[in-house]
């Protein structure tokens, strides 16, 4: 089985009118339904998946109204349960202010100069 | 059976939105002319390349005619690379994401040779047996 790993880098795409990232539920997909040996890299804006912070509120547009809003630190914490190992780019963090207090517990830091050899140790991966 | 090496592709965009959608195919083209097994799988708005009710379309700017213009359409362009394929005894196997269609109103009016399935037939059915696999996201 191949070791996969996927790299969002993308973020908030169409979150609100799926109400997921798109690229988190097909691996939790993969995960969950498939097998398959994955693991989760975030980096670019995509780390602030990792914060307890961010808030989705309700959303109306007349009287139609956002069924399930995404809750994204919620669905890596998911993915994590799977035994889906989650990395993100450290200095990617550390660039925008985000704390890593406010992350979810379970996340590897991965430093843009061990980005390289990281990567090196997966034999399939999807760059989203 | 076919010795020949089989690659995996992903595709996301939308057709008619950015260069990926030309990109993507020309990739697939050369894979298929140089013997390569190809597998596909549309995600998201890329259902939308193989939805048969595409139609060419006339350019008032230039003033040509709907036979004029000669307008490509994508749904035309993959059934011509099933057609290649199957011309070179190689398989492309074009699966579309069936949520995804679902959510876009896409699920009817797709061209033959291409089937509906889930990222679990993605990664069982077309990642595990490939030589090597692509995805090509939008941005």
């Amino acid at each position: 089985m191949a070791k996969i790993l996927t790299i969002v880098e993308c973020a908030y795409r169409a979150t609100i009118e799926e109400q997921d990232d798109t690229v988190l539920w097909f691996t939790h997909m993969m995960a969950a339904q498939g097998g398959a040996d994955l693991a989760l890299l975030l980096r670019g804006n995509a780390v602030n998946y990792l914060s307890r912070k961010q808030h989705v509120d309700v959303l109306h547009f007349g009287e139609a109204v956002l069924g399930n809003p995404p809750r994204l630190a919620d669905d890596v914490e998911a993915l994590m349960k799977r035994n889906v190992p989650v990395y993100y780019v450290e200095e990617d963090a550390g660039e925008r202010g985000l704390e890593k207090s406010d992350f979810i517990a379970g996340a590897k830091a991965v430093s843009r100069a061990g980005l390289a050899r990281f990567v090196a140790g997966f034999e399939r991966v999807f760059h989203w | 059976m076919s010795t020949a090496k089989t690659l995996t592709f992903l595709l996301m965009d939308a057709p008619y939105e950015s260069a990926n959608s030309t990109t993507a195919l020309r990739i697939i083209d050369a894979a298929i002319r140089k013997g390569y097994h190809v597998n596909v799988t549309a995600y998201e708005g890329a259902v939308a390349y193989t939805y048969g009710l595409q139609k060419p379309h006339q350019n008032p700017i230039k003033g040509t005619t709907v036979e004029q213009e000669k307008h490509p359409n994508t749904k035309d362009w993959v059934a011509a690379l099933i057609k290649a394929a199957q011309g070179r005894g190689l398989k492309l196997d074009w699966l579309r994401c069936g949520m995804c269609e679902d959510e876009r109103g896409l699920y009817e009016n797709q061209i033959a040779g291409t089937r509906p399935g889930s990222p679990v037939d993605f990664y069982k059915q077309q990642v595990e047996p490939a030589d090597n696999a692509l995805v090509i996201p939008c941005r």
